[in-house]
């Protein structure tokens, strides 16, 4: 059994001033593998900087607190062995590589991940039946990353790489925003055929309660003044569906110096 | 300390130079990058504009003014290191040449009063006219009309040290098509200019390798004349050398011509690596595109890029654009860019530009580490990426291997 244990987790990002700014105060959360947790908060409560320092992105600088996976301190490896280790980030805005294929990076990411190369015949069948079920056209394969894709196309082309990557943890950062109806049923199909397969803890990151009507997360946590204020179950969801977040911001501002 | 001077990426359609129709406008392109036209009394004044190259052209090195480093044309050459080529020391050495060529490709070797030296290059500077008048072995590559080898021609230059004059010209007869390959490696101080004459109806790819060893300098003018409807290609690879100055230029003999100059270059800590580029579009109905990729890397780096398109007063139906970007690896490389448009008619197809110098995208670099590729794996698909656009065109498999080994080695150097 997979567990991401995530504990008083402080971080500070770069600003122009030595000291940095504190976005995250105190985070503890567990995932295992196979659960489903949505991590829910107002804009700039946080939610995008704890899926860049479970990632290692180098703007984010981690004050104090642990991350470990199985065990394993997560914050002592560099962001390729994180993901080798079984981290995946689905990101809010995927980065464009030009000149880099689609197929290329698809199969340089899984030999990397999974230690040595897929062998060619069944690697091919794998990449298409992925891409099939995501309603993604074959051409895409030989496109540049990300280049000139929509919003939708960015979306699934993560949701593909965690079909084939096969994380322990997933963490989505507001993969849902940015899609029509349409895409939105697509990618969160995706979501949920990983989320079937029960080998993937997966951590849903949203502003909007819309994808929960696709996904359906057994924890739902709020996040607000860079802490979980707050966890329960699907029907928290369903308050803050109807209350939003206000009542959580007006209670936590004043709360900074308990960090 | 900032590595990238020019940042501009501009993109002048037909639309913003058709408004320009019947008047001169002079388009500097360098860091403003700004649309066409979009400047009103840069100048706009009736004839042909003063077209910033070209203020000497002749074969007699006195008749170029010994340049003082301040000049438009020589601003950006370190003229020290240079070995002295500007005042046309003797020949102390020469450089190993051999040609492989396929039937019916006819090879000779010719002094420089041989009529067809000259026919297409009159020299712009004093390095050209020393070459051309100096060079002992002038070699010339003559492809039959009609004739279409399977093989590329290869000219192999292999300096061993010393000052060399060279003089290679090609000639492709109408409704030929061949490839020609100049290969230099080895070290040497050498000015060496080429001569490409393409018939009506013909087509010629000529890729240039400048492999040089790190001592090397050289200096060269590549002359290119494209028939009517006939078709250009050429590859200006530059990897190594001390400094390597090269002048490419292409005109047109007729309407219909089409000439597309591609390049890539990767300047190492202390190279300095110039390409300047001229495309005079006379005849109408002509195409041009250029595209180059430069990677820069280390303490001293210095890339130059002059990009000038002129398009004369009877060029009606021109399509030009013109490209140039240039990737900085690290702190202390140098890039300059500098685009230039001068139009004097407005009845155009497309006239446009864009310029950009960038830092190694540290997000690209993060984006494909997330997904557990190791960093100088990653780092190496972003360059390779960069080039491929260059490298994918060449169509000779050896050649496109070769350069893409050349650039991950000089990657790999990175530690």
């Amino acid at each position: 059994m997979s567990t991401l244990e995530i504990r008083n987790l402080h971080v500070s990002v770069e600003t122009d001033s030595a000291e940095g700014r504190e976005i995250l105060r105190g985070v503890d959360l567990t995932i295992r593998r196979g659960e489903t947790h949505a991590i829910m908060g107002p804009n700039g409560s946080g939610k995008s900087t704890l899926a860049y320092s479970i990632a290692g992105h180098p703007k984010y600088t981690i004050t104090s607190g642990t991350v470990t996976l199985d065990g394993v301190d997560v914050l002592a490896m560099s962001v390729d062995e994180r993901a080798r280790a079984g981290v995946f980030l689905a990101m809010q805005y995927p980065v464009e590589v030009p000149g880099v294929s689609v197929s290329n990076f698809l199969r340089s990411s899984v030999t990397a991940v999974r230690g040595e190369a897929p062998k060619l015949r069944t690697w091919v069948k794998e990449v298409r039946d992925s891409m099939a079920a995501l309603e993604m056209d074959p051409v895409f394969a030989e496109r540049s990353v990300n280049e000139g894709f929509s919003g939708g196309e960015k979306k699934r082309h993560e949701i593909l790489q965690m079909a084939l990557l096969k994380p322990k943890i997933a963490i989505l950062d507001e993969t849902d925003s940015g899609l029509d109806v349409d895409a939105l049923r697509i990618v969160s199909g995706g979501i949920e055929s990983v989320r079937a397969a029960g080998q993937t803890g997966i951590l849903l990151i949203t502003h909007y309660t819309r994808i929960l009507r696709y996904v359906k997360p057994e924890f739902v946590h709020v996040m607000a003044g860079g802490r979980i204020v707050d966890s329960g179950g699907p029907e928290l969801a369903a308050v803050l569906e109807d209350s939003g977040y206000d009542r959580y911001v007006k209670t936590t501002e004043p709360a900074g110096t308990a960090a | 300390m900032v590595t990238a001077p020019i940042h501009n990426d501009s993109r002048d359609g037909s639309s913003s130079a058709s408004g320009a129709a019947g008047s001169a406008v002079l388009v500097p392109g360098s860091s403003t990058g700004s649309p066409l036209g979009s400047k009103p009394g840069v100048s706009a004044g009736t004839g042909r504009p003063d077209s910033r190259p070209r203020l000497v052209r002749s074969r007699d090195p006195e008749a170029h003014p010994v340049p003082t480093g301040r000049e438009e044309e020589w601003r950006f050459t370190p003229l020290r290191r240079l070995r002295g080529l500007l005042t046309g020391p003797a020949a102390d050495a020469t450089v190993e040449v051999s040609v492989d060529a396929p039937a019916p490709v006819t090879v000779e070797h010719v002094g420089s009063g041989d009529k067809r030296v000259g026919r297409v290059l009159t020299p712009a500077d004093r390095v050209a006219a020393f070459a051309m008048t100096r060079a002992e072995d002038v070699v010339v590559v003559t492809v039959p009309a009609e004739a279409m080898p399977d093989e590329p021609v290869v000219v192999r230059v292999h300096g061993t040290g010393g000052t060399v004059y060279g003089h290679l010209v090609v000639e492709v007869g109408a409704f030929a098509s061949a490839t020609v390959v100049l290969d230099h490696t080895g070290t040497a101080t050498f000015a060496g200019n080429v001569e490409l004459s393409v018939g009506d109806s013909a087509s010629l790819t000529l890729v240039s390798l400048q492999d040089w060893d790190a001592g090397a300098v050289h200096v060269g003018a590549h002359a290119a004349r494209v028939g009517r409807d006939a078709r250009f290609r050429s590859f200006t690879v530059t990897l190594g050398g001390d400094l390597v100055r090269l002048s490419p230029t292409v005109t047109y003999a007729g309407p219909g011509g089409d000439a597309e100059l591609y390049g890539l270059f990767f300047t190492d800590a202390g190279q300095h690596q110039e390409h300047r580029l001229l495309v005079d579009h006379g005849p109408r109905s002509c195409r041009s595109r250029v595209a180059y990729k430069g990677a820069l890397r280390g303490e001293g780096a210095h890339a130059v890029w002059i990009g000038d398109v002129v398009i004369g007063a009877d060029a009606v139906g021109t399509d030009t654009y013109e490209l140039n970007r240039n990737l900085v690896l690290t702190d202390g490389a140098r890039a300059d860019s500098v685009p230039n448009l001068e139009i004097s008619t407005g009845e155009v197809v497309g006239a446009g530009h864009a310029s950009a110098t960038g830092r190694f995208d540290d997000e690209a670099l993060f984006y494909l580490m997330a997904r557990g590729i190791p960093a100088d794996e990653a780092r190496r698909l972003v360059v390779r990426g960069f080039f491929a656009e260059i490298v994918d065109r060449i169509e000779i498999d050896s050649l496109r291997e070769r350069i893409t080994a050349a650039v991950e080695a000089e990657l790999g150097g990175a530690g």
